[in-house]
């Protein structure tokens, strides 16, 4: 089912584990002293492999954001643990976490507001490399001509602002600006949910690129289950705060085993199958 | 068989002050017969949204510039006044948006929402009217359930919201409902009860569909005939399946997944926006 | 009823460091009332030292505060040395003037915002937004003060209205009606001056309010439903934009007592701002006290009215 543009490596030690993430979070209603938790996702194991995508499916709601932004580091969960390359990450104080942020990036879903709209390409992709205090203001202008055309982005649109892109354009730069730091993790949320098919397909074939060359380890989540089964390796499947099953992508589309996992895969038809059904 | 809706030779331009700016739909001609689904594909940005908007006076003059004709049951949608095109909006002709979170009001009850259109078409009173709007929330799937019908768009679900602006979109039992990517806010389950949910009423009340969608799946589900679009230009037409089976241009290629990424590369997304 | 609790308490932590902090100031500057009095040498120093310890004012100022605060919870608000009356009456008749002031000021002024502010957002960028924009750009650079001036100057020379003062001398004399319409005459010259004065701002508020709410994609949805323009305007786009209006709208209250000061100065208005003004100069510390402190409160009511009133319009602020 997917495109073996990769190498199989083996399955040696993971590059990043997640061992009982949980996060909630206490509302007040306004008026009055009642308190309620709403739990955003409990005893999340996850284990991510270089070179390897981990897809993370399930419904709108379920929690899938909120992990994908404790494990960028964005928030802090309220338990569990977050170890790359065997270092705990949330015992690192502000100054050891800042270094370590560059290991771990994020591609969000909505270019649009991921982009600042009043930097031109080049300035964006050059960010976190001004922010990482990461060579001279030359360099990094080199740097991030270099990024533009490892995306495929034409180094003469170095000036343009993010409005003067296309959709999958932007999501290419943001894509060259996650690879500015040199990161061993990408974390992609929904990022391709907001295009059509055609750049859909463009971009995923950049990302495996990407991921052999750069040796990178994807996190990837999608409600997509066509795409999901052409680009992971492994598929996460979260119902209601928790993993439910997991496994491998064949293995999970062959023969899935939760109540739930069998309702998601009952809703994707491939274009054949639907033709058939009306025809019938 | 009479036209439902006859477009010829629409041109919409965008205006930033007085200059016109980008041309976002060029010479598009196409005919849309009671009952029938017509599907609308192509990349963000193509120019598809522009033409529902047009086909519904939703652009100001200052906006853009639209000339072409479209003929509506006979009417020329664009020589007559606002008074008259509201009655059609809704009526006749309805819509139903990509993201339902931001098309609802957000300070009214769900149940008022519907009201109000079937208050803004119907000689009917306000109980009539709100008997009306919950019985065509609960045919597009709503529980019958006061405290939903009293609800407002933000403690819904995503999936529940769309179904609220789908009964607001055949509340006056129109003769076209325009739906622009209709599911694309939605998760795998409630993308696919929302279609089923469409084939059935479209089949029950008879009504024409123009399906703006860039998913293959979703214009497999719907769609009789189908139309590519790119750059403004409708580059391909035919019968969904005809298309699917033997595409000729490369657009079609791309968006019905049938060509292999690389053919495509040159021709699509890495063009810049001008 | 936690969340008012605590609000309550906020309230009356600040209410007493506005408190404290007030009489404070009040110490740094030099002298005291009694002070002007020593110019004078027809009055021994002994008599002004009696009359000082007569009002308490040679008691060290932890003393004075204590005494004060102690009095207040009883309902005393010290004396004037001016008037030599409690200081709860005299600001009460002086706040009562002030409010009827305000309020009819606030009154006019909304009136006028809204349905211009509405009108300029849908015509926006016409002839019509245009002159509105330029109007109230040019009254906020008018200082206060000149078109408080430039109103007196016109109550002289046209002698249409009175120039100062709230009613008539013959006002006990007169019949209701007429009661009425020497009030209205006298409110009508500070009323129009603070009303112009508090317009521009609240108009650009609405304005952009409006305005914003207009490009929201609700509105179009609605549109094309067929919706009648006018009904979208004010069932979909004005509840919308009232949010940010309401907070404004509370928080005017709040200043209900102060931002008048100096339209009832130039004007004549018996209201709290020349009591103030004068106490201030003379040094009558209990009144000057009792009009912070009376406008704190109002100040600190009106945010939480705001917060109240959002809660009771916004359903999307109330969590389930």
């Amino acid at each position: 089912m997917k495109r073996g543009l990769k190498p199989d490596t083996n399955r040696t030690e993971p590059l990043l584990r997640i061992a009982g993430l949980s996060k909630h979070y206490v509302q007040q209603r306004t008026f009055s002293r009642a308190e309620f938790t709403v739990n955003a996702f409990q005893d999340v194991d996850v284990e991510l492999f270089r070179g390897k995508t981990l897809a993370l499916v399930g419904e709108s709601g379920a929690g899938k954001s909120s992990l994908a932004r404790c494990i960028a580091l964005l928030e802090r969960p309220s338990a569990g643990k977050i170890e790359l390359e065997s270092e705990d990450l949330l015992a690192l104080n502000r100054k050891a976490l800042f270094r370590i942020r560059r290991q771990i990036q994020m591609i969000f879903q909505e270019p649009v507001s991921a982009l600042n709209p009043r930097l031109n390409a080049c300035e964006i992709i050059a960010e976190p490399l001004a922010i990482q205090r990461e060579g001279t203001q030359l360099q990094q202008r080199e740097r991030a001509l270099q990024l533009m055309e490892q995306v495929g982005l034409d180094a003469k649109w170095e000036r343009k602002l993010p409005f003067e892109f296309s959709g999958g354009q932007r999501q290419r730069l943001a894509i060259a600006r996650a690879l500015a730091l040199r990161p061993s993790v990408l974390i992609l949320d929904e990022a391709l949910s907001n295009l059509d098919a055609s750049n859909q397909a463009l971009i995923l074939e950049l990302l495996a690129q990407l991921q052999v060359s750069h040796s990178l380890a994807y996190l990837h989540i999608s409600h997509d289950l066509r795409l999901v089964s052409q680009f992971a390796d492994e598929v996460a499947v979260m119902y209601e705060s928790r993993i439910v099953e997991r496994k491998k992508t064949h293995d999970l589309f062959a023969s899935p085993e939760h109540l739930y996992t069998k309702e998601l895969l009952a809703t994707v038809h491939s274009v054949e199958s639907i033709l058939l059904e009306r025809s019938a | 068989m009479h036209t439902l809706l006859a477009v010829k030779n629409l041109n919409v331009s965008y205006r930033r002050g007085d200059v016109r700016q980008q041309d976002a739909v060029q010479d598009v001609s196409f005919d849309i017969t009671p009952g029938e689904v017509l599907g609308l594909m192509g990349e963000s940005g193509c120019g598809k949204t522009s033409i529902a908007l047009a086909v519904l006076g939703l652009l100001s003059k200052e906006q853009a510039h639209i000339s072409g004709s479209i003929q509506f049951l006979g009417k020329q949608l664009l020589a007559i006044d606002q008074s008259a095109l509201r009655s059609v909006r809704g009526a006749g002709i309805s819509m139903v948006f990509q993201e339902p979170g931001i098309a609802l009001n957000p300070v009214m009850q769900v149940r008022d929402q519907v009201a109000e259109v079937i208050h803004a078409h119907k000689d009917l009173n306000w109980k009539q009217c709100r008997e009306n709007a919950e019985w065509m929330l609960g045919r597009a799937g709503l529980p019958r359930d006061q405290r939903i019908f009293s609800a407002y768009p933000h403690q819904l679900s995503k999936g529940q919201q769309q179904r609220i602006a789908l009964a607001q979109a055949l509340a006056c039992e129109p003769a076209l409902v325009i739906a622009d990517e209709p599911t694309a806010s939605l998760d795998a389950r409630s993308q696919d009860e929302l279609l089923a949910l469409l084939r059935e009423l479209q089949s029950e009340l008879r009504i024409s569909i123009l399906l703006i969608s860039h998913s293959a799946e979703v214009q497999a589900r719907l769609t009789d005939r189908l139309m590519v679009m790119n750059q403004g230009r409708i580059v391909e037409r035919g019968r969904f399946e005809e298309l699917y089976r033997n595409p000729l241009h490369a657009c079609t290629k791309a968006m019905l997944r049938t060509g292999a990424p690389a053919d495509v590369a040159e021709d699509v997304d890495l063009e810049m926006v001008r | 009823m936690k969340y008012f609790a605590r609000r309550l308490f906020h309230a009356t932590l600040l209410l007493l460091a506005v408190s404290i902090f007030s009489f404070a100031i009040l110490q740094l500057t030099p002298g005291d009332f009694f002070a002007p009095m020593g110019l004078n040498p027809q009055i021994s120093s002994r008599t002004i030292a009696g009359l000082r310890s007569q009002h308490d004012l040679d008691r060290p100022l932890p003393a004075r505060y204590g005494h004060w605060l102690w009095g207040v919870l009883k309902g005393d608000l010290g004396r004037s040395f001016a008037y030599n009356s409690p200081v709860t009456r005299l600001l009460a008749v002086r706040a009562r003037n002030t409010l009827l002031l305000t309020g009819t000021a606030m009154l006019l002024a909304w009136l006028i915002a809204i349905p211009l502010g509405m009108w300029s957002a849908v015509h926006r960028g016409k002839w019509g937004d245009r002159a509105a924009g330029v109007m109230t750009s040019g009254l906020l650079a008018i200082p206060d003060l000149v078109l408080f001036l430039v109103l007196l100057l016109a109550a002289v020379r046209t002698g249409w209205f009175p120039t100062g003062g709230m009613v008539s001398a013959s006002f006990s004399d007169l019949n209701a009606w007429n009661k009425g319409k020497d009030l209205a005459e006298h409110l009508f010259l500070p009323a129009l001056g603070l009303a112009i004065a508090t317009l521009p701002t609240l108009l650009r508020h609405v304005r952009s309010a409006m305005i914003e709410v207009l490009e929201a994609p609700f509105i179009q949805a609605a549109r094309a439903h067929g919706i009648a323009e006018r009904r979208v305007l004010f069932r979909y786009a004005l509840p919308v934009a009232a949010n940010p209006l309401i907070s404004l709208f509370g928080f005017s209250v709040g200043t209900m007592l102060s931002a008048s000061l100096l339209v009832e100065v130039i004007l004549s208005w018996p209201g709290i701002g020349p009591l103030l003004v004068d106490a201030i100069l003379a040094k009558d510390v209990y009144v000057v006290i009792g009009a912070v402190m009376l406008s704190s409160i109002l100040l600190v009511a009106g945010n939480l009215f705001a917060d109240v009133l959002l809660f009771a319009i916004d359903p999307r602020i109330r969590v389930e």
